[in-house]
């Protein structure tokens, strides 16, 4: 009884020093964003701004195009996952109920896809998108990221595809329901929340990628929120630090919400693939 | 930038009845062509085909903005990549930092998902807070280690400030203190990750056996190398393996802390080729440095499958 509580004060002091360890580089920031100059600038930065403002958010968006930058990101991230979706679920669908030797290809190649180091497919893609004339584009970037989230939104969704019972198709299929008529009625709408949490995935990759975006946009009025938020940081790496605190929390407001959301299903889906196997 | 938020991949099983049974020679069933072409158009066009455009420039003398026509050069590259002192000491500390972040990342993840697999009170707290690093753009993660590490107004310094510690310095700056800055912020970045990993794999742990050891006086040592790691190794390794990848292969998070400084002790390999191709144009020597990287990651691949395989779990 004694040795348990104490392992249950050990716990405990492990779990507040995660906590920690999880919470105060996001609480610096939030706090930073909020200070004003003065508090900044002083030697010895307190944990909560004395006189809290928003002038540093006013400033981040006097200093830098966000406002365009984040509708760039929007177009970018929501394009990138309706696409994937719409092309990755008839695959998806295929590669789990048949098992075919393409299947065990995509299977291959989603597993290799994660190895790319990413140099290796940015220049030959830079060279392609320049003769196209699609460099410098959201729409552009938005062919990248499309073939980019494939695999995992592929990976999801085959997961989601098996979970829905075979025997239910076959039976609508005995009550007399086309091929077409089966998948609509009968399949679809027992996939729809996986589709949906899986383009949500797809647009939290999207809006937080970084590597492509640098390399494939070069006018700044044509730049996603992340390219942006580099240019707060000068050349010699000094910053302006409210600003620069400011506008990095806005970028983080849309992910943090969505995946909030689907952070569930997430873990479920990875439940389910520990189980199976 | 890489697939940091993707699912651990785990090989299929090696058995599944369906109605498809036993028409594997096919390359694909009858008409669900159409239903897989929307998908393979594109991942052919645009990963496939420039991954091995990619590995062709490698054989080139590829610039950006050069009129003359490109050549092939035959290994002449990957000739001159051997004797490019800077490019190997990129590569020491790629590897320095991917194993420096992945180890101590996958030791703190199994910490917190064996407290977080116990009854405590705060359990919904660190999952919740879990959310945030796993969310954050990497970009974000890096500006705002950049205002912990802030050698004026950082928290860092006041902490050791008030801990009477001395003065603080310039982290990310020192010469000695930039890669562990850097390798710290990358394990707070990728722990949640795999900490959730970490924990479906515990949930998936037979509650009678830890009960039957408990019986059996097996201490809570004996009972997390008997019952819990072999449950867990699974999935264990393969996030393991995928986070050496993906740490080795990783941009924008030391883009943003340190652009590769001081003096280059935390260029990455990618931050290197990067540089070559983009800042100097030299697109096939960058090229040639991203197929030395694949050349790595598929050994690390393949011997982690090697260890699978011997271990008789299949691969």
């Amino acid at each position: 009884m004694r040795s348990s509580r104490v392992a249950r004060t050990g716990q405990y002091l492990a779990l507040v020093a995660y906590l920690v360890f999880l919470a105060f580089p996001f609480l610096w920031l939030v706090s930073t964003a909020f200070k004003p100059a003065r508090e900044l600038g002083s030697l010895h930065p307190t944990w909560i701004p004395r006189d809290p403002t928003l002038a540093n958010f006013r400033q981040a968006f006097d200093e830098q195009p966000l406002l365009q930058a984040a509708l760039n990101s929007l177009v970018a991230a929501v394009g990138a996952a309706v696409v994937a979706v719409l092309i990755a679920t008839p695959m998806a669908y295929v590669m789990a109920r048949h098992r075919t030797k393409l299947s065990r290809m995509a299977t291959g190649w989603v597993v290799v896809s994660q190895a790319f180091p990413f140099v290796l497919v940015i220049i030959p893609l830079f060279l392609v998108l320049k003769n196209l004339r699609l460099i410098d584009s959201v729409p552009g970037l938005v062919m990248v990221y499309v073939v980019w989230a494939l695999p995992f939104a592929l990976w999801m969704l085959v997961g989601y595809v098996r979970a829905v019972p075979a025997e239910l198709e076959e039976a609508a299929a005995v009550d007399g329901a086309g091929r077409l008529r089966t998948l609509v009625s009968v399949t679809a709408p027992l996939l729809a929340p996986g589709i949906v949490a899986t383009a949500l995935f797809a647009f939290v990759t999207a809006w937080n990628e970084f590597f492509f975006a640098l390399v494939l946009l070069k006018t700044p009025e044509k730049q996603t929120l992340p390219v942006v938020l580099t240019h707060f940081i000068g050349a010699e790496g000094v910053a302006d630090l409210g600003p620069l605190a400011a506008a990095a929390f806005l970028a983080t407001l849309p992910s943090l919400v969505v995946f909030a959301v689907i952070q569930r299903r997430i873990t479920g889906g990875m439940l389910a693939g520990a189980v199976k196997n | 930038m890489t697939l940091a938020t993707a699912k651990p991949k785990r090989p299929r099983p090696a058995k599944r009845s369906g109605p498809a049974d036993g028409r594997d020679r096919r390359l694909i069933d009858h008409g669900a062509w159409f239903l897989v072409l929307p998908a393979l158009i594109p991942i052919l066009v645009l990963s496939v085909g420039p991954l091995l455009y990619g590995i062709a420039l490698a054989f080139t003398d590829a610039q950006s903005g050069r009129t003359e026509p490109t050549r092939w050069i035959g290994t002449l590259n990957f000739q001159d990549l051997l004797h490019d002192t800077l490019f190997w000491e990129s590569f020491r500390i790629g590897l320095l930092w991917a194993v420096g972040v992945t180890v101590p990342q996958f030791l703190l993840a199994l910490g917190l998902a064996l407290l977080l697999n116990q009854p405590l009170r705060l359990r919904w707290l660190a999952r919740a807070l879990a959310i945030v690093p796993w969310a954050m753009p990497e970009v974000v993660v890096g500006i705002m280690w950049r205002l912990v590490y802030n050698p004026d107004a950082g928290i860092l310094n006041e902490t050791v400030r008030d801990l009477g510690l001395g003065d603080g310095r310039d982290w990310l700056s020192g010469l000695a203190t930039a890669l562990p800055a850097v390798i710290l912020v990358g394990v707070w970045a990728g722990m949640p990750q795999t900490t959730v990993a970490l924990l479906a794999g515990l949930q998936n742990t037979p509650r009678e056996l830890h009960e039957a050891a408990a019986m059996d006086g097996a201490g809570a040592w004996r009972r997390f190398r008997t019952v819990t790691w072999p449950a867990i190794r699974p999935v264990a390794l393969a996030i393991s393996a995928l986070n050496l990848i993906w740490n080795f292969n990783s941009f924008a998070l030391v883009y943003v802390l340190t652009n590769g400084g001081p003096g280059g002790r935390t260029r990455l390999p990618m931050l290197f080729a990067y540089e070559e191709a983009f800042r100097y144009g030299q697109f096939g020597y960058a090229a040639a440095m991203g197929c030395v990287m694949v050349a790595v990651i598929s050994t690390v691949l393949a011997l982690v499958l090697v260890g699978r395989l011997r271990r008789g779990e299949g691969a």
